[in-house]
């Protein structure tokens, strides 16, 4: 399965790398990152059909998560190929945020600081679905 | 002989007694004898008395001389003299006696002279005639005198009198002046007062704004500084928390290289050292996440709805909350609780769980208070934590009051301040009553006030607008 991560700290990268670098070195994550919102989507302009799931911060400088999110939905509205799943992950757990990415059809949303035990098991339970 | 003697001559003793008494009533009206001497002045009103007893006891005795007359004059003329005498100290008295006297020497000398030898009067007729015209000439001279000396007089007195009216006027208008200023400086001195309360009032509500804008300053920086340090926070957290697991998988590897055993012994130790130390950055980084996470709640403040909510039964609800949550964690400790309830107070349109946080930290504070107070070992001490609610102007108030050690002035200035606190390290964060404070006046337009006296107790004050 693969995950693109968005956020605008570069030390994302290694912090995923070494959280699931057993699922990653047995292949069943691949984890690529992008460090803007404008990044992540000439990425997925690039890598169309791969990314399954795309995990992204809130607050970033220039394009948003939020409007990353909107961007996404609206590209990907109809299928094939199937439309990526979109996480949101913020340090603001408002529920201003919260109902805004929900309206724009986030498929989940999480809040820093991030439970990666929790996020495992979330992402397993995506990928035997 | 007088040609007249030969007639009843007796007679004239009573034409003499009217004239002597108008004279004399005359004289005592001029004297004001009513006033001086009111026993002469009733002498002076019956002096007709002697003259018609003469007349009488002549009448009974046959007795006909003209002489009677002329004594009956003597005892007048005496009679004057004598009150004259005796009111000498009355200038125009003086004067009278003065204007008189040559009369009266004349008189005595006449009747004298006719009582001994009746010719000789008639030898030195113009002498004698002399003698009365100039004492009639000084008597009126004088008696003039005196009227004039008596008018002068009257008027100096009026004088007086006017001036003594007028100093009385003086005294009484002081007087009123007097109470005048009193009444002024009595209304000048409450107002000074009021003045000087209206100050104090504007002065501590001056520094209750300064104070409230602080908070409001520092509750934003608090929540800004939150957030800027909770991104780097969290990946100390999360780069010490993979460590340990990599310094795990690390052991499971090394187990399967071949070494010597001291080599691995070493190895393992190292292994351990590093793996406890990231443990340790772990635990530190989780505990300032819980600050960071305390400060974070600044800026949710507000946040939410607001619910009808029956203020006496959250109190009650929180009260009791935050003694178990205290027994639960020291079994030792006890407390009298006492609510006092104003069952007006009904339903406020709060945020209930900021609300209920604020209470809670409040009694948390509260219970804290008289527990140290228990510790000093007082004799007879019981502790008792009081909640109250109250309804009036518009504002619903809940007071919750400890007699417990009480808070010092120097604490009382800072203790809404974000992280301070007098707990020591590790047992407070300082959030809690700088949250309440944000809660209650930003949340809810309230305010949060203390009062306290060291040694006997505290009692915060919630007040919002009902």
């Amino acid at each position: 399965m693969k995950i693109l991560v968005v956020d605008d700290e570069t030390d994302v990268r290694t912090l995923f790398e070494q959280r699931f670098r057993r699922e990653i070195r047995s292949g069943k994550f691949t984890f690529s990152f992008a460090y803007s919102g404008e990044e992540a989507l000439d990425y997925l302009h690039q890598h169309a059909s791969e990314v399954v799931l795309i995990l992204s911060d809130i607050n970033m400088p220039g394009m948003s998560g939020l409007e990353l999110l909107r961007r996404v939905k609206q590209e990907y509205a109809a299928p094939p190929p199937a439309p990526p799943l979109v996480m949101m992950i913020t340090a603001y757990g408002d529920s201003e945020s919260y109902d805004q990415a929900m309206q724009l059809g986030a498929n989940d949303f999480l809040t820093k600081p991030v439970d990666f035990a929790a996020l495992k098991e979330k992402l397993v339970s995506l990928e035997k679905l | 002989m007088d040609p007249e003697s030969f007639m009843n001559i007796n007679t004239e003793i009573l034409f003499t007694a009217p004239v002597a008494w108008g004279i004399l009533r005359g004289l005592g009206k001029f004297l004001d004898l009513s006033q001086r001497a009111p026993r002469w002045n009733a002498v002076f009103n019956r002096i007709w008395v002697p003259g018609l007893v003469l007349f009488l006891f002549a009448l009974v005795f046959r007795i006909e001389s003209e002489l009677l007359n002329d004594a009956y004059w003597l005892l007048i003329f005496a009679i004057i003299s004598v009150v004259l005498i005796q009111l000498r100290n009355y200038r125009p008295a003086r004067t009278l006696l003065l204007a008189i006297a040559p009369f009266v020497l004349y008189f005595l000398l006449e009747f004298v002279v006719s009582v001994l030898q009746k010719s000789l009067v008639k030898e030195y007729d113009d002498a004698f005639d002399t003698s009365r015209v100039f004492a009639v000439i000084w008597l009126f001279t004088f008696l003039m005198i005196a009227r004039s000396q008596k008018k002068n007089l009257e008027a100096e007195r009026l004088l007086r009198e006017e001036e003594e009216k007028a100093k009385q006027r003086i005294a009484a208008q002081n007087v009123e002046l007097e109470r005048l200023v009193t009444e002024r400086t009595a209304a000048l001195t409450q107002q000074a007062k009021e003045l000087q309360n209206t100050l104090t009032e504007l002065k501590t509500t001056q520094t209750q704004l300064i104070q409230a804008e602080k908070m409001a300053s520092l509750g934003e920086l608090t929540a800004g500084i939150a957030h800027e340090i909770q991104n780097p926070l969290n990946f100390v957290n999360n780069f010490a928390e993979v460590s340990v697991e990599l310094c795990q998988e690390l052991r499971e590897e090394v187990e399967k290289v071949d070494m010597s055993a001291a080599d691995k012994e070493y190895f393992m130790e190292l292994l351990n050292d590093l793996s406890h130390n990231q443990a340790k950055i772990n635990q530190h980084g989780q505990r300032a996440a819980s600050i960071v996470k305390g400060m974070l709640q600044h800026s949710r403040v507000s946040t939410g709805e607001r619910q009808a909510t029956d203020l006496n039964a959250l109190a009650d609800e929180y009260l009791r909350l935050a003694y178990h949550g205290l027994r639960a964690k020291d079994k030792t400790f006890n407390a009298t609780l006492k609510t006092s309830f104003d069952e007006t107070v009904g339903e406020v349109e709060i945020l209930p769980q900021d609300l209920g946080r604020v209470l809670l930290n409040l009694f948390s504070n509260a219970f804290y208070a008289v527990q140290q107070r228990q510790r000093q070992g007082e004799p007879d001490y019981q502790p008792t934590v009081t909640v109250s609610t109250r309804q009036a102007n518009g504002q619903v108030e809940i007071r919750v009051r400890d007699n417990g050690t009480g808070i010092p002035e120097a604490v009382r200035q800072k203790i809404f301040q974000p992280f301070f606190t007098t707990k020591p390290t590790g047992e407070g964060t300082g959030l809690g009553l700088s949250l309440s404070y944000d809660i209650v006046t930003q949340g809810h337009s309230g305010t949060l006030t203390l009062e306290s006296q060291e040694g006997a107790g505290t009692e915060f004050i919630i007040s919002l607008p009902a």
